[in-house]
């Protein structure tokens, strides 16, 4: 391949789809290095404090997508503390003055201001997609300044963001020549939005194929926008409350589902009426989506009767109310479902048992494609997950969540190591799990014997001993990301195998045994490594002693050095 | 849930109005605001309330709406690491907030064997949730007398009046409050049979006798 001309190579790169692969051929030699640098198109960053913006713009100036991801996997759970860090602004800036090409920015829980929003708008007028996720700190107004003048945009994505509400008129502020959307979803948004602003971008937009509304848009809106684009292909339903089952809204609503024919997933049904739902059975035939979790008005017969009709489902998310028989009837009904995941209704997780193992072990005797779970409930057996490993093995991720902390199996008092050894041994392919109930350091002898291709563990109140965390670093060759609360591993597991934690992208662990002494240990041994700690801030001010317990330790591999933007609570060693 | 988010409004409310900075006491002034008094004056309402709620665990949901709190306020002091997080894995922040932002109540009919849940958050006033009340159980039409509302199963003649489980415990009828006030402060709703609400609120019960 060294005869072939450089364009001829850069040809071939072209063909390989995933990030890994392009790494690969890069530390081939000095010219593919060059050739892969400068054609690369698509640069994914798992942790934005892993390198600086600078030098990866610099790497590749000609990106034009660019995804980065911020803050830890548990904030979404507010283990992070405000103010920790994962800020924006340098990765905006430096694209904004290095990155000419740049036409699609996705960014997932970090903190973006106002202010980088109108600077992106300014910088990138042909900017194709936005996509945020799980991020903070803008408004209403840097949406309105992306909708004024990202002329071109196609993809306008806020996936459960908290946004500050300045006021409903910031959709209004895409241009009239603005007719490029294909994909507008606002379903995070608190305020209300200008029905009549929506309803004529809608009409505007020929290509619009999801459209995903808030809870604050009612049926009439939705009415009338469903009514200008019936070639919808994923639709977050507003609000479906019904006041007056003799208003024109309704009626229409019937009709307009009947014409919605390209409709393949929905979501939002915030406060749908029982009534309402009787208007998707038209379109459930068709769909491979469907998203009833933030539906709590919806009774579990309902749910029920919906999903009867929905046999091509690929994709479930849904509570808990459908409980053990309902999900029964999912089982028999969709047989090609993948993805199932089941919420609990109950937040404060103290409800009613509404779906057991009983559930979960139909749903994997009826639906043998399912090879994503997540699993919301308050008891599981050994035996229920034998036979779940036993239906289906291929799960790549799996994610069980019992809701008491180590729950052991209620039919034999046992700890559940044995269900989830079934698991992580009949599924070779098995990428993510989440453990839960009561586990010992077995589990952990399991998971790292069978669990090859496993690249990231979620555990709390689990193993008994330094040996469980020994077991997992040492067995887990693919191992990525492992986060562990409330868990017994001291220092000489984290010490176990310190050059581990340079394949890995990252380590967490809070309220564990590791002390400060110990994270000093690795942080020396480890250059490449940042080791930060977070203690309650007035023990931070305070000097720790060395045999003190950290309270949450965070590790991560970095060539970019000890970030500076750590608050006071933050301690890199 | 509905229940849960009933009751952390009406608590906010309850600690707003704190009778108890007044009171005369062997202490320096505002000594009884620590957290453990709160805490225990807190758990004293939930008691009331858990007794007459829907079944749900006392002890069990109180240490649900502690964790809710410490999460809230995770900046100013946090408690121990152990409460921030309450069963595991948890459920996702957003999630908790999006649900919490509403106010779920449970609705129960007089004689039908099942319940329904509405969100008083996303009604204007009484007019549009009891016109969602008649969807919801569908036999029903709305009849006005003066100023009293009622639903009406046109099969039997049966009426019901739409009553209430303020924040106290007490049953009231629907109406009789702004309506504001009945958001902050409805626990429950039951559509009563007009026969058995009749010795409800005295206020109400004249009304009620007028009519016949």
């Amino acid at each position: 391949m060294t005869y072939f001309p450089e364009e001829v190579v850069e040809h071939i790169f072209d063909f390989l789809g995933s990030h890994g692969d392009r790494n690969n051929v890069s530390t081939v030699c000095k010219a593919w290095y060059r050739i892969e640098r400068l054609s690369r198109r698509r640069v994914f960053i798992g942790n934005c404090y892993s390198v600086r913006p600078e030098r990866m713009a610099e790497r590749f100036p000609r990106l034009r997508s660019l995804f980065v991801k911020g803050k830890h996997h548990f904030a979404d759970f507010n283990l992070v503390p405000p103010g920790w860090g994962g800020y924006a602004h340098l990765w905006i800036e430096t694209v904004a003055r290095e990155c000419p090409c740049l036409e699609e920015l996705q960014l997932k829980r970090m903190v973006v201001t106002d202010d980088n929003l109108e600077l992106l708008a300014r910088s990138f007028p042909n900017l194709k997609a936005l996509v945020l996720i799980s991020c903070e700190g803008f408004s209403t107004d840097g949406l309105a300044a992306i909708a004024t003048h990202c002329r071109v945009l196609r993809e306008l994505d806020l996936q459960e963001n908290e946004v500050e509400d300045r006021g409903s008129q910031w959709l209004s502020c895409f241009p009239d020549s603005c007719t490029s959307l294909v994909s507008l979803n606002f379903a995070c948004l608190k305020g209300e939005v200008n029905a009549g602003a929506l309803e004529r971008l809608v009409a505007r937009c020929p290509n619009l194929k999801s459209l995903r509304l808030n809870r604050t848009v009612s049926m009439e809106t939705l009415a009338k926008v469903l009514a200008r684009a019936p070639q919808l292909v994923d639709l977050g339903t507003g609000s479906l409350m019904l006041t007056d089952r003799r208003s024109e809204s309704y009626h229409k609503i019937f009709d307009i589902f009947h014409k919605c024919k390209s409709l393949r997933s929905m979501s939002g049904f915030w406060n749908a009426a029982p009534r309402c739902l009787l208007a998707l059975y038209q379109v459930c035939l068709n769909l491979t989506s469907l998203n009833l979790s933030y539906a709590p008005s919806i009774q579990g017969s309902d749910l029920i009767k919906l999903v009867r009709q929905c046999t091509k489902l690929q994709k479930l998310w849904i509570l808990d109310s459908i409980g053990d028989k309902g999900l029964a009837v999912v089982a028999s009904t969709c047989k090609d479902l993948q993805e199932l995941r089941v919420f609990p209704t109950d937040l404060s997780g103290t409800g009613n048992a509404d779906v057991t193992e009983d559930g979960l072990v139909s749903i994997s005797s009826g639906c043998k494609k399912l090879n994503s779970v997540l699993y919301f409930c308050h008891q599981m057996t050994n035996a229920a997950l034998i036979t779940i490993a036993k239906n289906c093995p291929h799960f790549t991720r799996f994610r069980l969540c019992i809701l008491d902390p180590r729950k052991p199996d209620p039919s034999t008092n046992e700890p559940l190591d044995e269900g989830f050894g079934a698991i992580v041994q009949s599924c070779k392919n098995l990428r993510r799990l989440s453990l839960s109930g009561l586990l010992t350091d077995k589990v952990f002898l399991y998971i790292g014997m069978y669990a090859a291709r496993l690249e990231m563990l979620s555990l709390a109140f689990a193993g008994e001993s330094d040996k469980a965390m020994v077991y997992v670093l040492n067995g887990c060759k693919n191992l990525r990301k492992l986060e562990i609360m409330d868990s017994p591993f001291g220092d000489a597991a984290l010490l176990e195998d310190v050059g581990k934690y340079e394949t890995m992208r990252s380590l967490w662990m809070s309220s564990c045994d590791v002390t400060l002494a110990g994270c000093k240990v690795l942080a020396a041994k480890m250059p490449r490594l940042n080791v930060e700690i977070m203690n309650q801030k007035d023990e931070m001010d305070e000097n720790l002693t060395d045999t003190q317990k950290v309270e949450k330790l965070y590790v991560y591999r970095t060539v970019a050095g000890p970030r500076n933007d750590a608050p006071d609570f933050v301690w890199t060693l | 849930m509905s229940t849960d988010t009933a009751r952390s409004s009406t608590e906010s409310n309850v600690s707003g109005l704190d009778y108890e900075e007044t009171e005369l006491k062997l202490a320096l002034p505002g000594a009884s605001r620590t957290p453990a008094a709160d805490a225990d004056r807190k758990r004293g309402f939930s008691e009331t309330v858990a007794d007459l709620s829907l079944g749900a665990s006392r002890t069990d949901s109180r240490a649900g709406d502690c964790s809710d709190d410490s999460q809230a306020s995770a900046a100013g002091k946090p408690p121990a690491a152990k409460a921030q997080v309450v069963g595991w894995p948890p459920v996702r922040n957003f999630r908790k907030n999006v649900l919490k932002s509403c106010t779920y109540v449970k609705v129960a009919v007089d004689g039908a064997p099942y319940l329904r849940k509405v969100d008083l958050e996303t009604y204007g006033g009484y007019e549009q949730l009891l016109a969602s009340l008649q969807e919801m159980f569908s036999c029903f039409t709305i009849r006005k007398y003066q100023s009293e509302r009622k639903l009406v199963d046109p099969v039997n003649g049966t009426e019901y009046m739409p009553t209430y489980e303020d924040k106290d415990g007490d049953w009231m009828l629907v109406g009789d409050v702004p309506w504001k006030m009945f958001v902050a402060s409805c626990k429950r709703i039951r559509l009563m049979k007009s026969s058995e609400a009749v010795n409800l609120a005295p206020r109400e019960t004249t009304g009620c006798t007028s009519t016949r």
